[in-house]
């Protein structure tokens, strides 16, 4: 971590902290560093602390607690109280054989003291892991950046009297007494910080802030964007250093926002699961980014502290496994699919706010480098629970369409008739006819022929081809035959309609299916294209299926589906099998003021015109 | 050639860390590379890649780039109001959004885009707008060229032949610029033209600027040879090569994940989604039957999707039923022509079949969707 040491700022190092050296971090935070690299940071005036830390020595049977910084007092230690506590962690008097613990986080509360906030599990001093975080001061007077530490252990819990103490006094003096566990207390008594805008670079003082990625409420991990805010052409994403939960933005979009000042208040929430917690595992140098690295064959692996532990638990090494965060950061997802590949066991990601047994015990484990451990993996006994979420979206464009017309479809009596066409002809006709219409600069499919054999039929039944009033009063013959053809595109079902078939040739209305395709794709048909419609097919064949059962598009009173093409044993007039291409297809009628007999019968006449294509020669106008 | 483009291949699979290769490539300073799509989506998807995954402490990176015609407008930036959209979707011109703030520039392939990528620390858009003017004097000393305090090039003191834009992030940033080589200056006017009427919105407007290209300068200059030049002006200064590693968009196994920022470039949601709220209050002019109808529209858009829509019609001349439901339905659709044309033609469907109705229905229609 780049640190300078600058004269000039008052303190005198931590009590049993002697062997550290003072120094600065580039953005003018004071820290105290130790030979191996590790740093603390110490909020206040730089004076220690006043009270002594007493050796409360708790020793064996201790019981194991967790501080949080300022507001969260830590529980007294069993019958050693010693006054209105304030969030206290403090190494003991003498840095004894022990590591020197020390976290060292700064609370409002305590503002000219060492606090520390942790969780300590497990019962043995030896065996703790304290998982420290240290927050930023909220108190105004200190006004100073504190950064993120980690510690090692903490081997003991002592109180400190503070000046300040009287902010938190009451809650500190309830809570002291309610529960030793921190981590299954109820309610939160977070602390407020004020995360600050930092320097945008050359000399920028404000910007506007243009989008808000989180609101009041919502709470967000260390990393996750926060607000975009744009200052002169450059827009920069401002990322939160905490977890917790947002409490108050203090601007809204478009407003000007300054360096240096309050950008949002998060409330840190040492009670939530497993993140903010801290097993935390070696104690490498730490960048004033509040990374936590991890050297590994030289091998830099980002990973959360919840995570190391989650890999050491399962003994993983962290260099095994690809992360798929930023900054190929190894995400718990990672290592749960690592896990199921091992054990063959699918293993969903656990919910978030899961509470770890507190009588399990930590060890000060680093995770890959000195992995000593069992070799052996070991099934994860986490009981499998299903933590997907049902999501609500509201019913919009092309669903809403559909709604409606679905619907108004619903008061037709629908009957059904279906029917199975021999398509050998066709499909010889269609490829002898295919290069000719290429040759022109259009693609000819099927449709063309089944469109212009309804619009022959209609000729015939033409009340196919009508549409009844509201009232079922009136039945309207429309004169022009605008066959509708279903389209599939990417936002739903959309049915433009070739207009005036009863005048076109097959080759004019394929072209005109070519341009409605291409519109239709690019999403840009027009109004005119879209209505008008007085009948439908709906060629479902292409993507599959045989029969069935369409719905009729209102204000049109039939409508036909066709499956697809297949090929088929059928036995011709002289009993011999022969290959067929058979395709069905499927109508729909009104049955209002359409009877069976004559679907039947234009369905015959429709067939009979797909089955020999050259008796459709006699008809054409 | 095409050993040294494997070589450095595999050098820029180290360099992007992959847990298997771990050694550290021995370059210093900078690593030039060149996109061979000229798909803009794909490109900006890039852009977003190395910016998110590669790590810039030991390099630093200069991203080429050229695209089909395309504009691109900055990322809080109002398409309606940067652009004629209708335009754009007649000549199936693309539209992107870039995650970078700044203004709308116009895109083909006679326009080289640079980035310059670095960590956050050394983010500095001046020295690199310096370094393209120097490449551009040292390739043609008579040039006349230099950099505004807006961050634009201009050439002849007058024409910018060059915009900038830039994104930062947590721990990088890149900053970004154009240079107008031989671009299509007709078809860029016309599109950078909006015509919708009524628009009011914060969104981030840009300033119209008149342009130039080079190659009008002197007609030797290519963009080929520009991005040559200042290639080889950013190897000099950062004393690496003067090599330039291409790299293909697509490619799935050397920048893992980039098939999904590339579509998540080209949905709906974020190319005009994103767009800050605005409101359109406008008169409709409808000539019907002989009159001229004022029809007074009031639309608010948020997200791109009307929140709240007022249509101001004379008195019966929609069934009040109908006016209704149009309002209704538009509320909460996007402010997109393709959803609004389904959903008025399948109102249409359901209503009473009456000649008169349906044409003032289309009229109507037709012209709310001009708005869009």
């Amino acid at each position: 971590m780049p640190c300078r040491s600058s004269p000039g700022r008052k303190g005198r190092p931590p009590p049993g902290y002697n062997h550290l050296s003072r120094g600065t971090t580039d953005t003018g935070v004071l820290v105290w560093q130790a030979r191996s690299g590790l740093y603390y940071t110490y909020i206040g005036n730089g004076r220690a602390p006043r009270a002594a830390l007493p050796s409360t020595a708790v020793q064996g049977s201790r019981t194991p607690r967790t501080a949080t910084l300022g507001s969260s007092p830590v529980a007294p230690h069993r019958g050693r109280s010693r006054g209105p506590p304030v969030g206290v962690c403090g190494p003991r008097a003498p840095p004894g054989p022990r590591p020197p613990p020390l976290l060292v986080g700064c609370g409002g509360a305590a503002a000219a003291g060492w606090l520390c906030r942790g969780c300590v599990r497990g019962r043995s001093a030896r065996g703790k892991m304290a998982a420290v975080t240290a927050l930023r001061s909220s108190c105004r007077a200190a006004g100073r950046l504190v950064c993120i530490h980690r510690v090692r252990s903490c081997s003991s819990i002592r109180f400190i009297k503070s000046k300040y103490v009287c902010v938190f006094d009451k809650s500190a003096l309830k809570f002291s007494h309610q529960q030793r566990l921190f981590r299954t207390s109820p309610v939160s008594y977070g602390q407020i910080v004020q995360f600050k805008l930092s320097d945008i670079g050359e000399g920028i003082t404000e910007v506007t802030v243009k989008e808000w990625y989180v609101k009041e409420g919502d709470s967000v991990s260390q990393f996750d964007s926060i607000c975009e805010v744009q200052s002169d052409k450059a827009s920069v994403t401002i990322t939160s250093r905490y977890d917790g939960v947002i409490r108050k933005l203090h601007y809204s979009i478009d407003d000007i926002a300054f360096v240096g000042k309050p950008l949002v208040d998060i409330e840190i929430d040492p009670s939530k699961g497993v993140s903010p917690e801290e097993d935390v595992v070696e104690t490498p140098p730490m960048s004033h980014e509040e990374h936590t690295h991890q050297e590994i064959k030289g091998h830099k692996t980002l990973a959360t502290p919840a995570v190391r532990r989650l890999a050491m638990e399962n003994n993983i090494k962290l260099s095994e496994i690809v992360g798929t965060g930023k900054d190929n950061r190894i995400l718990k997802e990672d290592i749960l699919n690592y896990l199921a590949k091992q054990t063959g066991a699918i293993l969903p990601p656990s919910p978030k706010a899961e509470i770890v047994p507190p009588a399990r015990k930590a060890e000060a484990v680093p995770a890959a480098p000195k992995d000593k451990a069992r070799r052996v993996p070991v099934p994860v006994s986490r009981p499998i629970a299903f933590s997907g979420k049902d999501r609500t979206e509201p019913v919009t464009g092309f669903q809403k369409a559909m709604v409606k017309t679905m619907s108004a479809a619903l008061k037709i009596p629908h009957f059904g008739y279906s029917d199975e066409i021999d398509l050998t002809q066709l499909v010889q006709l269609r490829e002898e006819l295919k290069p000719l219409a290429e040759i022109r600069g259009v693609k000819l499919s099927f449709m063309p022929f089944f469109i212009k054999a309804a619009s022959l039929g209609l000729l015939q039944y033409p009340i196919l081809n009508a549409s009844l009033d509201e009232n079922c009063q009136n039945v309207t013959y429309k004169a022009s035959h605008n066959i509708g053809v279903a389209m599939d595109t990417e936002q739903g079902l959309i049915v433009p309609n070739v207009k005036n078939v009863q005048v076109c040739s097959v080759f004019d209305i394929a072209v005109e299916l070519n341009r409605l395709q291409s519109l239709g794709s690019a999403g840009q048909l027009g109004t005119s294209d879209l209505t008008g419609g007085t009948f439908t097919l709906s060629n479902i064949g292409t993507i599959g299926g045989t029969y069935a059962k369409p719905v009729i598009l209102p204000p049109e009173v039939a409508i036909g589906a066709l499956g697809k093409i297949q090929v088929l044993p059928r036995f011709n007039g002289r009993g011999e099998v022969f290959k067929a291409h058979i395709m069905n297809v499927s109508w729909s009628a009104d049955h209002r003021i359409i009877d069976g007999a004559t679907m039947a019968r234009f369905s015959n006449l429709w067939k009979s015109y797909l089955e020999s294509p050259a008796s459709m020669l006699l008809d054409l106008k | 050639m095409v050993l040294q483009s494997l070589k450095n291949c595999l050098w820029l699979s180290c360099v992007l860390r992959t847990p298997k290769a771990c050694f550290w490539s021995t370059a210093s300073g900078g690593l030039i590379i060149q996109s061979v799509s000229n798909d803009v989506y794909q490109n900006l998807a890039v852009e977003d890649w190395i910016h998110d995954h590669m790590d810039l402490e030991k390099q630093q990176i200069l991203f080429l780039w050229r695209n089909s015609p395309a504009v691109v407008i900055g990322r809080h930036q109002n398409p309606w109001q940067e652009c004629n959209l209708r335009l754009l979707r007649q000549k199936n011109i693309k539209l992107a959004r870039r995650r970078s703030g700044g203004g709308t520039v116009y895109h083909d392939l006679g326009n080289i885009n640079l980035t310059f990528f670095t960590t956050r620390k050394k983010y500095e858009r001046m020295g690199n707008l310096k370094l393209v003017v120097k490449a551009l004097k040292a390739l043609r000393p008579q040039l006349d060229v230099h950099v505004t305090d807006r961050y634009d090039i201009l050439l002849n003191k007058q024409y910018k032949i060059s915009g900038t834009a830039a994104k930062l992030g947590r721990t990088s940033a890149y900053h970004h610029c154009t240079l107008l080589c031989n671009a299509d200056k007709f078809v860029l006017s016309s599109v950078l033209k909006s015509p919708y009427k009524g628009l009011k919105s914060n969104a981030t407007a840009s300033v119209p600027a008149s342009v130039k290209n080079l190659f009008e300068e002197d007609a030797t200059l290519t963009s080929e040879i520009l991005l040559d030049a200042i290639a080889k002006e950013y190897a000099v200064q950062h004393q690496i090569d003067h090599h330039i590693t291409l790299i293909n968009p697509a490619d799935e196994t050397l920048l893992p994940g980039i098939s999904n920022k590339t579509k998540e470039l080209q949905t709906w949601e974020w190319v005009y989604g994103k767009t800050p709220k605005f409101s359109i209050s406008t008169c409709l002019n409808i000539a019907y039957k002989g009159s001229v109808l004022d029809i007074k529209v009031n639309m608010d858009v948020k997200h791109g999707r009307i929140e709240a829509c007022n249509i101001d019609l004379p008195e019966q001349w929609l069934p009040s039923g109908l006016h209704s439901e149009l309002v209704r339905s538009l509320t909460g659709s996007k402010f997109c022509p393709n959803e609004i044309t389904m959903l008025v033609t399948t109102l249409l469907k359901v209503c009473p079949q009456d000649n008169e109705l349906h044409s003032r229905w289309s009229l109507l229609c037709e012209n709310m969707i001009r708005l869009m």
